[in-house]
């Protein structure tokens, strides 16, 4: 896996992006398209047509074996061994003092097969974690994220681009859940999961194979008005869904219960697991800080580190923050104090020289239309 | 297409002189580095400012840069539109882009702009 003093590594799709014209960028020790035409055209293509990613940067390990549900669920927070197969579930690893190591999704592809996809900037510490919680368990540990390649789609019209593509039955095929099948003709896993805030499929295959799975997919969806999307799409686009991204809002200083993540913490499972002592004592003790959506009401755009501020006591900072192209106004994500974390709380945010009002709301800043989609969550 | 009869800084702005008046804005270059703009905030009309230094700022979706005075005096007017339509540094960086104009205090400091061919080589080098 990518070490951070490695030369970053390329995507099996590299030549596709440079002859789209795409500019890189380096992202969790991998070289990444963060935009081919422009981030705001992107974002709009993704909330009314339909987005292709390439996301083979994400890690995929796999978990196989008599032991791996049981096992899992010592690793995570939650309860792998609940899930039915062909469902996922949203996850958390954490250190055992209760920080989030990383978020996770975890797919049940067999009674004992899941496959656990991890961010690229902590895919090498998830799977030496994993190896040494799992370590003694009747199961087989398979890091293939060197291997495996993802291509999203994601959209409204993301089902009715993929569908003539693939033998599987997408209509069946609810929200968090995957199956495996074909695409372009080659052997993937199809999931119905994503972080943009609409519906659309990610399609895992084998590196050799991606490439025209993407053909595939911009093919099938250009005259539809799909586009290519980048990363800086990708991130205005989780934003605006109130999706968390590891390093800014989540990471070792911060618990799940912060984060307004408690539900994948299942503390009611049996068993021991690792951090669980640490997350009870943070569950009883309740949050030192919390996670909130901020609109900015006043003129600026709140960024990651800037200060928050309720008259002359510093109360937060901001995680993440941009110009939503969707709403047109500023927006962010911040931890604050938990007596300030009510809706409607007005703060200041210190935006260079300046303090810049702006008001704690409820998050997702964005939702997607009702019935855009067949997913039953 | 970089216009012939402007002046460039090494931030990647241009200069229109015309008479004792500076028009101001970033060049194609500039906004193609840094992406959609969204936010301009600009320098109060009546500021004085010094030559090169910061007195407004240009964010895009991704980045925030500065904006610095290619030359130093009064600023005299700035470009109202860009508060609603922040788009323009990226649709027409040379014409309806622009940002500021500014008094120039003195005429010598013109010498501290790049040419034409001295900016191209900068950008042919990035």
């Amino acid at each position: 896996m990518a070490q951070a003093n490695d030369a970053p590594l390329a995507t099996p799709l590299a030549d596709r992006h440079q002859a789209l014209g795409a500019r890189m960028v380096e992202f969790g020790g991998w070289m990444m398209p963060l935009q081919y035409t422009g981030i705001i055209e992107e974002h709009r293509a993704v909330r009314s047509k339909a987005g292709v990613f390439d996301l083979s940067h994400m890690g995929e390990l796999y978990v196989e074996g008599p032991d791996a549900a049981a096992a899992l669920g010592y690793a995570l927070t939650t309860e792998p061994a609940n899930l039915k197969v062909g469902r996922a579930q949203y996850s958390m690893i954490c250190w055992p003092e209760g920080g989030v190591m990383d978020d996770l999704i975890v797919y049940r592809l067999d009674d004992e097969r899941f496959m656990v996809v991890a961010n690229a900037s902590n895919a090498s510490v998830v799977s030496d974690a994993l190896a040494e919680r799992l370590a003694g368990s009747h199961l087989i540990l398979d890091d293939r994220s060197l291997a495996t390649g993802l291509v999203a789609i994601q959209g409204p019209l993301a089902q009715a681009i993929l569908a003539p593509l693939t033998g599987l039955a997408l209509p069946d095929l609810p929200y968090y859940s995957i199956a495996q099948g074909d695409v372009a003709g080659v052997p993937a896993l199809v999931a119905r999961t994503g972080y943009t805030g609409e519906d659309g499929f990610e399609v895992i295959a084998d590196v050799a194979d991606l490439g025209r799975v993407w053909d595939a997919l911009l093919e099938a969806g250009t005259p539809l008005g799909a586009v290519p999307v980048g990363l800086g799409a990708r991130d205005t686009l989780r934003l605006e869904a109130g999706m968390p991204l590891y390093g800014n809002e989540l990471g070792p200083d911060t618990t799940p219960f912060e984060a307004g993540l408690g539900r994948v913490v299942k503390l009611g499972k049996e068993g021991d697991f690792v951090g669980r002592a640490a997350l009870e004592k943070a569950s009883a003790d309740g949050p030192r800080k919390l996670l909130v959506g901020l609109m900015v009401r006043g003129r600026g755009i709140a960024r990651h580190g800037y200060e928050i501020f309720l008259g002359d006591r510093r109360i937060g900072v901001v995680t993440s923050g941009t110009q939503s192209p969707t709403l047109g106004q500023p927006i962010a994500m911040a931890y604050v104090t938990p007596s300030e974390a009510e809706p409607g709380t007005i703060v200041d945010v210190g935006i260079r020289d300046q303090r810049v009002s702006a008001e704690v709301v409820p998050m997702p800043f964005y939702r997607r239309p009702a019935k855009t989609t067949d997913a039953r969550a | 297409m970089v216009p012939q009869d402007l002046r460039y800084t090494k931030e990647h702005e241009w200069v229109r002189i015309e008479g004792d008046l500076a028009t101001v804005g970033i060049t194609d270059f500039a906004a193609e580095q840094l992406g959609d703009v969204v936010f301009v905030d600009l320098p109060e009309v009546g500021r004085t400012v010094a030559q090169f230094a910061a007195v407004g700022v240009i964010e895009s979706v991704k980045a925030v840069s500065d904006l610095f005075a290619p030359v130093g005096g009064d600023v005299v007017e700035t470009n109202a539109e860009l508060t609603s339509k922040p788009e323009l540094l990226n649709s027409d960086p040379f014409g309806k882009g622009w940002m500021l104009r500014i008094r120039i205090s003195d005429p010598t400091a013109l010498d501290g702009l790049l040419d034409l061919t001295a900016y191209e080589a900068l950008t042919s080098e990035a």
